[in-house]
């Protein structure tokens, strides 16, 4: 930022203390080092996102982190996953369980894994300087110029990585329990790797679970390679934090030829949550599909942000969200879809339709095309409405109660994005979680 | 039985029901005829609860009890029922779940045991049989797509399976060609029962020869301004509104 003197936030100027005092004690050989201290002037340069950034335009980070809480150690109490977690009816997982942020092996299913899945602690890699990691490490610029990921850079503590080998297929599904202790207010930095080999077959689940009781700053992200084609179901469910949370929780995607990526996210609110995906289409002929669903209520705000780059030929993303805004919630859907020149025959298709259900709600809502190659079929749609009334009295008119006649209708709603995860018992855990929502809000 | 006593509504402030006054026995099929924006569809809306009409004067009386102070769906599970004129698409609700959950909601809101899924699934059938409604239309979206008539014939099987004391049929005929209008109306008459009244509001004469009333009731300005029986209807068609409509008040 030549000639631009900023003065630090307190909470930059905190971040900035912090980093100098945990700078030796985080993981990692001196290459890694370098590597975090080099996102941290980057981090520095860049500040806090604020509404100045256009990227960040709607989910002011600035305002939002009126101070830099304390960095999560790895205490682990009091932390029970399947209690916290309970497993998902019909769905058969390997377990993976974070805390704080941290890989918790004892706890998770690394003595059962399946044929073709390895999976190592995050730390232990960046203190080996493992070279496959270093390289992951820069995602191949994914992401790149984002401040909020150039500080989980830097600060970066756990989390784990996964392969899976060439053609294997995964018939259980991954699934990444992030716990949390929650016996104090704490920031929270992991980032996770999933690096799938050619023609292997996998479905990963993220789930998040504990952290009411604290506010939590979370700063996580997720690194998926997939080689050519790798097909990967992703489904993300972060938890209800606290509300004076302030969750960014970032997705990284790469996507090889023929590959095939299908990823959902289902948020609840709970303080403010930035999902972020940046996900690349680096070989022809890959599909990628980005769905969603977020339910809002009190002052909850959630920010979908998307940015999905076309740098191959022949290839097809999709993106498909549903907003559902009560009480004073603000929601945010950023979706910008960039086609290189050379990516002809790209074929784009991006929805965000949101419903709002009070006058003190807000949706924002910003589709975007950049399009620089001229043989390519994009399109975008965005829109904001009511429940129709008409339908409601119809219902009505058949005996259904007004907030059971308001549920069926929004459910219909929902599903026309949950309708996209293609593993059904997720599918249907999924409806689970939104039913639940929807008849909490009813009785309220 | 109903009884509407001296109803004043409005909506927007407009005062559209003016002192209506209006009795259907137990068994009766009463037909409400009138021209166009004699307040007709209007009543029908405010017998069955909806949203935004305001009720300024007067009663209605269901069975003995006011049901005004009752909001759509506690009327419904009192036995009300309105077919509308231009049944509502839900999508992404299958008719077989919309029907089954407003039954039991019904059943419920009156202290009474859910049906099972079996029982549920003989009822439909057998009513949908009746009515000639296909099974594959019973698991698409409600009304999404289907055409006027089957549209229709949707109303007169939820009717059947809720089993109302007090059903209007809101203009049943509109948008129907002559096949689809005789199977509605047999499926209305199926319906007729010595302890369900029925209030068939329409423009024309037609709808009548199919579904037989007991009594006619002409509407104007937002009140019943002559009651007669089944050949006022004819006499209606001969000569038109214009000996009535210059009578309320």
């Amino acid at each position: 930022m030549a000639g631009v003197v900023k003065t630090p936030s307190a909470t930059e100027a905190k971040l900035a203390a912090d980093y100098s005092g945990v700078r030796e004690a985080l993981p990692g050989t001196s290459a890694v080092g370098q590597l975090r201290d080099a996102a941290f002037d980057e981090f520095v340069s860049l500040g806090l996102p604020s509404r100045r950034v256009e990227a960040w335009h709607y989910t002011d980070l600035r305002i939002a982190m009126r101070e830099a809480l304390p960095l999560a150690k790895a205490t682990r109490a009091g932390v029970a996953v399947n209690t916290l977690a309970p497993a998902i009816a019909d769905v058969e997982t390997i377990r993976l369980v974070l805390v704080d942020g941290f890989f918790a092996p004892d706890m998770s299913d690394v003595a059962s894994l399946p044929k073709g899945v390895s999976v190592s602690s995050l730390a232990d890699g960046l203190t080996k300087g493992d070279a496959a990691l270093m390289e992951a490490l820069s995602a191949s610029g994914l992401g790149q110029g984002d401040a909020a990921l150039a500080l989980n850079t830097a600060f970066m503590q756990g989390g784990v990585i996964i392969d899976v080998a060439a053609g294997a297929q995964v018939s259980s599904a991954i699934e990444i329990v992030s716990l949390t202790s929650d016996g104090a207010a704490q920031a929270v930095y992991a980032r996770s790797f999933l690096r799938l080999g050619q023609g292997a077959k996998v479905t990963v689940i993220e789930r998040e679970a504990g952290g009411a009781s604290h506010a939590q700053q979370r700063n996580n992200a997720f690194l998926i390679m997939v080689a050519d084609e790798a097909q990967v179901e992703h489904v993300f469910v972060p938890a209800l934090w606290h509300a004076g949370s302030t969750h960014v929780a970032s997705l990284l995607v790469s996507l090889g030829a023929k590959s095939q990526f299908n990823s959902f996210t289902l948020t609840r609110g709970g303080g403010l949550l930035r999902r972020q995906v940046f996900m690349r289409f680096d070989g022809e002929h890959a599909k990628g599909q980005l769905a969603g669903a977020s339910l809002l209520q009190g002052k909850d705000h959630a920010d979908t942000t998307l940015v999905v780059q076309h740098v191959a030929a022949h290839c097809e993303s999709r993106e498909y969200f549903k907003t559902v805004l009560d009480g004073e919630a603000t929601g945010v859907y950023q979706g910008k879809v960039m086609v290189a020149p050379g990516a002809q025959k790209t074929d784009g298709a991006m929805k965000s339709h949101a419903i709002l259900l009070s006058d003190n709600a807000t949706m924002n809502n910003k589709p975007e095309l950049e399009i620089f190659a001229d043989d390519v079929v994009c399109g975008h749609g965005a829109t904001v409405a009511q429940l129709d009334e008409d339908q409601i009295f119809y219902a009505m008119a058949r005996g259904l109660p007004k907030p059971v006649a308001e549920s069926m209708l929004l459910e219909a709603f929902v599903d026309e994005a949950t309708d996209r995860v293609e593993n059904e018992a997720l599918q249907a855990y999924l409806k689970g979680l939104i039913a639940q929502w929807l008849a909490a809000r009813g009785r309220a | 039985m109903i009884e509407i006593r001296n109803l004043h509504a409005e909506i927007d402030g407009k005062q559209i029901i003016n002192g209506l006054s209006l009795k259907v026995n137990d068994g009766e099929v009463a037909a409400i005829m009138g021209p166009n924006g004699s307040g007709k569809s209007t009543l029908s809306y405010v017998i069955s609860g909806r949203d935004g009409y305001d009720v300024t004067g007067g009663e209605i009386l269901l069975n003995g009890e006011n049901i005004l102070e009752m909001n759509a769906a506690e009327r419904a599970a009192h036995g009300v029922f309105l077919a509308f004129q231009y049944p509502l698409e839900i999508p992404g609700v299958t008719t077989m779940t919309f029907l089954k959950a407003c039954l039991n909601a019904q059943r419920k809101s009156r202290g009474e045991a859910e049906l099972s899924t079996p029982d549920f699934m003989k009822r439909v059938k057998a009513g949908a049989e009746q009515l000639g409604v296909p099974q594959d239309m019973l698991r698409r979206a409600l009304n999404v797509g289907f055409s006027g008539g089957e549209k229709k014939r949707m109303e007169v099987l939820q009717m059947s399976l809720l089993e109302p004391t007090f059903a209007i049929l809101d203009e049943t005929d509109s948008g129907l060609d002559i096949d689809a209008l005789r199977i509605v109306s047999e499926g209305v008459n199926a319906l007729r029962d010595p302890k369900r009244s029925f209030l068939v509001i329409t423009h024309y004469q037609r709808l009548l020869d199919y579904i037989v009333p007991d009594t006619v009731h002409v509407m104007s300005k937002g009140q019943i301004v002559k009651t007669g029986p089944k050949e006022l209807a004819l006499e209606l068609e001969a000569n038109g509104y214009r000996d009535y409509v210059g009578e309320a008040a």
